[in-house]
């Protein structure tokens, strides 16, 4: 039996009916159509379906979507402001964060999340926030600097 | 030192903004309306009979609108080498892994076609299956193909000079083995694809692949379409590294559907499906055996191989080949015997990735090399530089080191890490240990024997000149290719990066042989800076001809038309194109005539501007038996140093820093040559310190997923001391060769090496598990 749910996405509300086993991955991706949110694994260890859901980073495939009912979710599409991108999005450009870019939406939303929670952290802090978004491109060195130079531009 | 405006430097990439938007479509995000979802069957044996196929119960599923098994698809045999073809499009009599494919369904929806999958009825007759190299190369030991009796799938023998003699001629000679595990690609994104059969008979493929070209071919043949009907695109691809580069039953499937059905078809890998399909690094057994004299000349190699290849040849035939021909070639060495044998068990297939062929025997030689040094008291990095090669030198193989920049790698590297204060001085538990890497720039050949282009490029001008459109066949999977070429295009052409706009990873662009073996900066690059002269040839000749100068008097530069003597009244052609672009956007200035004036100015005299390149190698290497693999145009190399903690109580290894040089000729983007290097290292280190594919009796494996089978985190990667060393290549569009695949040799000896440093125990065996080295800590106290 399908429910219906409310969710604020991108600060925007929808209301969706959904059936009990959807996660919010497929219900984002597939209802919504927002396709930045990746699927790597489905079974939460690589991070790239990351989404911020009641200000705190998910793994939105080991959210069922009906969990989600009543939140609010800012996913990879709502991070910019308009045409101006986020300072982590801006350094993650910069600074040559990205190759195949599967991994990106997942990072740069741990990223943003963790200068929300704690605008100057140390590399071990960015390290850690980051540990459980998986990414076989880089070496994650130039992630980190990324996120360390938002840190340093962002104004809070 | 020539003047460049826009290579070498570390301008962003161009698909950045598209990727850290979240608007970058990769494959599983396409969807086309009316579109089916397939779904595969596959086995959950590791070697079995198939009796009988029943698919009626799966056929009456409402929902259902096609199944297709062998009798549907035929049997016609593929894989990768024409030598090796061993596969068919779903298994015929019997399976040869767990995972195997058996049949595809195409279904309205995801869960109606798993549905319809589970109830297909297979009858199986379950065969003796055989895991173990040693143990299927055994006399009576069960037959996974009937062509190869011995399951040896492809043996190799090679000598060069005389080994015996260097033997002979040698102070010092010692035998090493060294094994490592069979490694996943772990790329991020699993595969997944869209088909797209029209009315008038054309097929067009949607896919995450690194071959668009070879999986082109492989459609129309296994499909019996031909060649010009087949369109295979590349969306944004997430990662490769290899087990990507060939043609997979994931595409063969969703083609084959939606030419039955007339729909589209869209196929997805599950993680576990990513692991069964597998196709990542071989596992290699290697024994070494090496000869010097006292002053550290190395005068023989004997290198024996066994490769666990899995059920189906894959890359294998090249892979056999790459683990004996690339070793030696860094170092002066006269004298190297090398038999391989790849084999074949009822494992999910092995087949390239990054490195392909010569990770575990680098690894292997540059741990002996590191105890031969300290053997004869030399310093391992003074050892190397006494055998490295110069440029302009030919291996015993005959590979020709066109340019060559280990000494330069090594120096920089003794430099900037502080060697020569930390080697042997570091306190107990902490280490530090160097090796050396050395790979193609480019495979020689194609895969199939063909005198064709290997890549081949085109650049058509807009009508306002302000656009340059560049068309290539490269194939960008995340390694950067789109924003290398898109410079070169720029560079050559004479106009700033924003102008150009590339189409990439179409088989309507052409022919690119695509991804693999480090290939596209060198390959690629020449097509594309070609097509870019072209072009500019023919904007400058209409431009001399309305000027009346002469073109070799005039150049393009950052968008604007240099006059080399002296200013040249332009008004005249100045005025005409504000004539034509009246009411349109952004006027030239008036200072300069702009490339955009003058582009435009070409298409009014001309029509069309279109531009073309292509490249080929032409002949390398030797005359001998697989001389062919391993010769490149260029040769990339590469020295590292990295520095351990070991927990001597637990026997766990930290990594704590790395510094790597790597010779990639001239880096066309320093920033990105920077990102391949420390991917490179990372990937390295990972199967130095984490990574098996582990099975259990039966063949099943048991760490199909990123949580048990561990790649390298934020928190296990160090930060690294890159050093970029230019060596210019004179086979290189620019002077640039390779950097993504080199790089990642020197990492896993350089780990094992530093280990030794802190500890004094020498491990033989990949992972290095901090079980491993606590039982070889273990061990050593038992001998005192």
């Amino acid at each position: 039996m399908k429910q219906l749910i409310t969710l604020i996405v991108n600060n925007k509300a929808y209301e969706i009916a959904v059936a009990p086993n959807r996660t919010l991955t497929q219900v984002l991706r597939e209802d919504l159509d927002l396709i930045g949110t990746k699927e790597g694994c489905g079974i939460g260890d690589c991070g790239a379906c990351a989404v911020i859901m009641d200000g705190r980073p998910v793994n939105s495939c080991l959210v069922l979507a009906i969990q989600a009912n009543g939140s609010e979710i800012t996913t990879i599409e709502g991070i910019a402001e308009g045409q101006k991108l986020h300072p982590v999005q801006q350094a993650f450009i910069e600074h040559g964060a990205i190759q195949c870019g599967f991994c990106t939406p997942g990072m740069i939303i741990s990223g943003k999340s963790l200068l929300d929670r704690k605008p100057k952290p140390t590399e071990l802090e960015i390290r850690e926030a980051i540990s459980g978004n998986l990414c076989r491109c880089t070496g994650y060195q130039k992630i980190v600097e990324a996120i360390k130079a938002a840190s340093q531009t962002m104004k809070k | 030192m020539k003047e460049f405006t826009v290579i070498n430097t570390r301008l962003p990439r161009v698909d950045a903004y598209a990727k850290v938007t979240g608007s970058a479509r990769y494959a599983a995000d396409l969807s086309m309306p009316n579109m089916l979802y397939g779904a595969l069957l596959q086995s959950p044996y590791a070697h079995a009979k198939i009796l009988h196929i029943d698919t009626s119960k799966a056929k009456k599923l409402i929902g259902v609108k096609d199944i297709v098994t062998a009798k549907e698809a035929g049997v016609i045999k593929y894989g990768v080498s024409p030598a090796r073809y061993d596969e068919t499009l779903f298994c015929d009599k019997k399976v040869r892994y767990i995972g195997d494919e058996i049949a595809a369904v195409a279904a309205v929806d995801f869960e109606t076609a798993l549905e319809a999958v589970s109830l297909i009825k297979v009858d199986y007759e379950p065969l003796p299956v055989v895991l173990n190299v040693f143990d299927a190369i055994k006399e009576g030991a069960p037959v996974i193909h009937d062509d190869f009796p011995n399951n040896i799938c492809a043996e190799v023998h090679q000598e060069f000079g005389n080994v015996e003699e260097g033997f002979k001629q040698s102070d010092y000679i010692r035998t090493d083995k060294f094994v490592n595990k069979k490694q996943d690609g772990a790329f991020l994104e699993p595969q997944a694809c869209v088909a797209v059969f029209d009315l008038n008979g054309n097929l067009t493929l949607y896919t995450s692949t690194q071959v668009p070209h070879y999986v082109q071919r492989t459609v129309s043949m296994v499909l019996n379409i031909p060649i010009g009907k087949v369109r295979v695109v590349q969306p944004y691809v997430g990662g490769g590294f290899g087990p990507k580069a060939s043609a997979n039953t994931l595409e063969l499937s969703a083609c084959l559907l939606s030419m039955r059905t007339g729909r589209p078809v869209k196929m997805v890998f599950t993680r576990e499906q990513v692991f069964l399909h597998s196709r990542g690094r071989h596992q290699f057994y290697h024994e070494l055996t090496t000869g010097v004299k006292k002053d550290g000349t190395i005068m023989a190699l004997k290198n024996t191989c066994y490769l666990d290849g899995g059920a189906y040849s894959s890359f294998g035939i090249a892979t056999v080949y790459y683990a004996g021909s690339l070793l030696g070639a860094p170092y002066k060495l006269a004298n190297m015997k090398y038999d391989g044998y790849r084999v074949y068990t009822n494992k999910p297939a092995c087949g390239a990735q990054r490195g392909h062929g010569g990770v575990a025997a680098r690894a292997a030689w540059e741990q002996q090399l590191d105890i031969i040094a300290e053997e004869l008291g030399i310093d391992p990095i003074d050892f190397r530089l006494k055998n490295v090669r110069e440029k302009g030198e030919v291996t015993c193989n005959d590979f020709n080191l066109s340019s060559f920049g280990m000494k330069e790698c090594l120096e920089a590297i003794r430099e900037r890490s502080d060697w020569k204060n930390k080697k042997g001085k570091l306190p107990k538990g902490k280490g530090i240990g160097m090796a050396c890497g050395f790979f193609v720039s480019g495979a020689g050949y194609p895969i199939y024997r063909s005198e064709t282009y290997h890549s081949t490029a085109m650049i058509k001008l807009s009508e306002d000149g302000g656009t340059v459109d560049l068309f290539t066949p490269a194939a960008e999977i995340g390694q950067g290719s789109d924003t290398i070429l898109s410079m070169i295009a720029a560079e050559a052409l004479g106009v700033r990066l924003e102008d150009v706009k590339i189409h990439s990873g179409d088989t309507d662009c052409g022919v690119d042989l695509g991804a693999y073996s480090s290939r596209q900066t060198l390959m690629s690059g020449h097509a594309v800076k070609q097509a870019a002269e072209s072009v500019k040839q023919q904007v400058l000749e209409v431009l001399a001809n309305k000027l009346n100068i002469p073109v070799e008097d005039m150049d393009i530069k950052n968008g604007l038309i240099i006059f080399k003597k002296g200013p040249v009244d332009c008004s005249a052609l100045k005025s005409s194109y504000v004539k034509e672009h009246r009411g349109w956007v952004s006027l030239p200035p008036e200072s300069h005539l702009t490339f955009q004036e003058a582009a435009r100015i070409a298409y009014l005299e001309k029509g069309v501007i279109v531009g073309g390149g292509a490249y080929k190698p032409g002949e390398l290497g030797g005359k001998y038996k697989g001389a062919t693999v391993g010769t490149s145009p260029a040769y990339g190399c590469s020295a590292q140093i990295v520095e351990v903690t070991v927990d001597l109580e637990t026997g766990k290894v930290t990594v704590d820093s790395m510094t790597d040089a790597h010779d990639c000729g001239f880096a066309i983007n320093r920033m990105n040559v920077e990102g391949q290097m420390q991917g490179s290292l990372s990937m390295g280190l990972g199967e130095a310190l984490f990574e098996e594919v582990k099975f259990d009796s039966k063949g099943k494996i048991e760490n199909p997923t990123l949580g048990e089978y561990r790649i390298p985190t934020a928190l296990d990667m160090p930060n690294v001391n890159t050093i970029i060393v230019e060596s210019n290549e004179p086979n290189g569009p620019f002077g640039a060769k390779e950097v993504g695949e080199g790089a990642i040799m020197p990492t896993i000896p350089a780990i094992l090496n530093a280990i030794y440093d802190a500890t004094g125990v020498r491990i033989n065996e990949l992972p290095i598990t901090a079980e491993r080295v606590y039982n070889a800590l273990q061990e050593k106290k038992k001998q005192k």
